[in-house]
């Protein structure tokens, strides 16, 4: 058995033994790396040198005494959206290509205190934009179980080096399904807590009210072990929740007694590919065969929620992403061209004999706003900040945007009542297996329609899990979902769990 | 509602984007699909339903008011495309 076959939970007892040394396992995962990015694309940057020495460090550390802590010598591998001191900070955009961050997020100072080895950064699409994992300015992340397919997104790469064992866990970001989604599709286990659970501070803001950082792990122990040194109250995030951490480590191999699961007809409904409905059934079972109640459950709303996601989540966007206006940092045009294209412009109107046009001409700092925007965002972040910025814009707040947050209370008020009866909500991730890279690239609302059993959990700021149930007759991973309620993520766990000791 | 070619011009300078006319065309559809799915939202009554603007019911976090250190201005204006010692540059804000 080769060190990258050890699951996290194993990696890291065995390096408390001293019966592995980290930079031996750091190197192993390197070599994998090195071995197989080439064909996935999984990771944009590894700095190999900075984790054998950070590995050593944790070594020498150890063979001195001293205490470490919870992930001592764990290799991670981390979505590059998140702000690392010193290092570039991409979100696989033109945008921030050469951003430098000059602070560490909590997620990473967390890992940092935790004593993990950070391997690298993963791609994703851009600006966690899409489910796809096509999206990147630096080419599409490769499916492991089939390089011409999709990961699915947005958490391509972590989903990609973890499947492939490139790393034992990763750190993804959700705001619409993007670490369930490809977990799904790569089957992996993905874990999105709920919104507040783990601190935003320093994550790169795509919608801030759905954004959220988790674990991408092969089980629901690792993810367990890593949602543990990633959670907890963060004063630097005002949204973060104050409620301690529980020890999932330590929970997650408790199985459930009489674990109640709400089964929703809406998820069965037209649209979800028949080999997934038939292993998602079979997963039932199995829950049912460790004594779990089923209960049939509906969530009258959830035909809403895909609607719902492409109206508040562009909105957002729209809005945060007005920071990058190419005079803070980030990319900015060629001001020389950028002057003459006006100088241009203004001639040529003026020669038409129509000065009023010629007066209305964009100043060069707006000018300069809209190329170094329009350069650096690829199509999708581009559609996106469009939509957000037309559904906020006067005359259509209230038929878009405050309808749209209207119905999210609507659906949050599903969840609420079936948790009144179920502890969790189990379903399909995805309505299909994924597909070949490039299939879906002119019909964005075919993409955003894939969202459609991921967005919900997001909506309403519950958790989900997603984790393997199954294979395609095509060989290609197929994922289940637990949703569980707001800090329901210990008992997600656990459900987890429980079916992966039985089924693997 | 559909989308006019005009309207999406005037909604990329509201965006600050500057979009070629490949763009403009391409965008045109794609939007109007997109709000054409979207408005099924109207067949729902939402009347006396209280806009969720966010996951959680928090009230406003206050922290003590104490000065704690903040981003060194190096540190702030290092990723600057166009700088001198102090200052962001950008193109002229007023008239000539």
């Amino acid at each position: 058995m080769s060190l990258i076959d050890l699951s996290a939970t194993e990696l890291v007892a065995k390096l408390h033994t001293g019966e592995v040394a980290c930079a031996e396992a750091t190197r192993a995962y390197l070599d994998r790396i090195a071995e197989l990015n080439p064909k996935l694309n999984a990771f944009l940057r590894v700095d190999a040198d900075r984790a054998l020495s950070a590995a050593k460090e944790i070594d020498a550390r150890r063979a001195r005494g001293e205490t470490l802590g919870l992930l001592a010598g764990l290799p991670v591998a981390v979505k590059d959206v998140l702000c690392t001191a010193g290092e570039p900070t991409t979100c696989a955009s033109r945008m921030l290509e050469h951003f430098v961050a000059p602070y560490d997020a909590t997620v990473i100072a967390r890992l940092k205190a935790a004593d993990a080895v950070l391997l690298g950064r993963t791609n994703m699409d851009e600006f966690a934009m899409g489910g796809s994992g096509e999206n990147s300015a630096f080419g599409a992340t490769r499916n492991p179980h089939d390089p011409d397919r999709i990961t699915g997104g947005s958490s391509s790469g972590s989903a990609a080096a973890v499947a492939a064992r490139m790393a034992p866990v990763a750190i993804g970001s959700d705001t619409g399904g993007s670490i369930r989604q490809p977990a799904g599709l790569c089957g992996i286990t993905g874990l999105k807590p709920t919104y507040g659970r783990v601190s935003r501070y320093g994550l790169v803001a795509f919608a801030s009210s759905l954004d959220q950082v988790g674990p991408m792990a092969r089980t629901a122990e690792d993810a367990a072990l890593l949602l543990e040194a990633i959670a907890g109250h963060d004063r630097l995030d005002s949204t973060s929740l104050d409620v301690a951490a529980e020890r999932y480590s330590e929970s997650v191999s408790k199985p459930l007694d009489k674990l109640r699961l709400g089964v929703a007809r809406e998820h069965f409904g037209e649209g979800l590919d028949g080999e997934i409905a038939a292993a998602v059934r079979k997963a039932i079972e199995v829950y049912e065969s460790l004594g779990a109640t089923i209960d049939e459950i509906s969530l009258p709303h959830s035909k809403y929620a895909v609607a719902t996601y492409y109206i508040i989540a562009p909105c957002e966007a729209s809005s945060n992403l007005a920071r990058y206006d190419g005079a803070h940092y980030g990319h900015r045009t060629d001001e020389r061209a950028m002057q003459s294209e006006l100088e241009t412009e203004r001639r040529a109107l003026v020669a038409a004999g129509n000065k009023a046009a010629a007066e209305n001409l964009d100043s060069p700092l707006v000018r300069m706003y809209r190329r170094s925007r329009s350069e650096a965002f690829g199509p999708e972040v581009k559609r996106r900040i469009m939509l957000g910025t037309y559904a906020l814009s006067a005359g259509y707040y209230d038929a878009y945007y405050l309808k749209a947050l209207k119905v999210r209370r609507l659906i949050r008020q599903d969840y609420d009542q079936a948790f009144q009866k179920v502890d969790a909500i189990i379903g399909p991730v995805t309505a299909a297996p994924a597909y070949k890279i490039g299939d879906k690239a002119n019909d964005p609302l075919a993409m955003y329609l894939d969202d459609v059993y991921t967005v919900s959990a997001n909506l309403a700021g519950c958790c989900g899990i997603a984790f393997p149930c199954g294979a395609s007759s095509g060989g290609l991973p197929i994922g289940v979902q637990l949703q569980g309620p707001p800090l329901g993520e210990d008992k997600l766990l656990r459900a987890a769990d429980m079916f992966q000791r039985i089924t693997t | 509602m559909s989308l006019t070619r005009a309207e999406v011009e005037k909604v990329s300078l509201l965006a600050r984007l500057h979009l070629s006319d490949a763009e403009l065309d391409a965008m045109t559809a794609q939007l109007g699909q997109v709000l054409h799915y979207v408005e099924q939202l109207a067949e729902l009554d939402t009347d006396g339903v209280e806009p969720m603007a966010h996951a959680l019911d928090v009230a406003n976090v206050f922290a003590d008011d104490v000065a704690l250190p903040g981003l060194a201005r190096e540190a702030a204006l290092a990723n600057a495309p166009h700088r001198d010692e102090v200052c962001y540059l950008v193109p002229a804000v007023l008239g000539e």
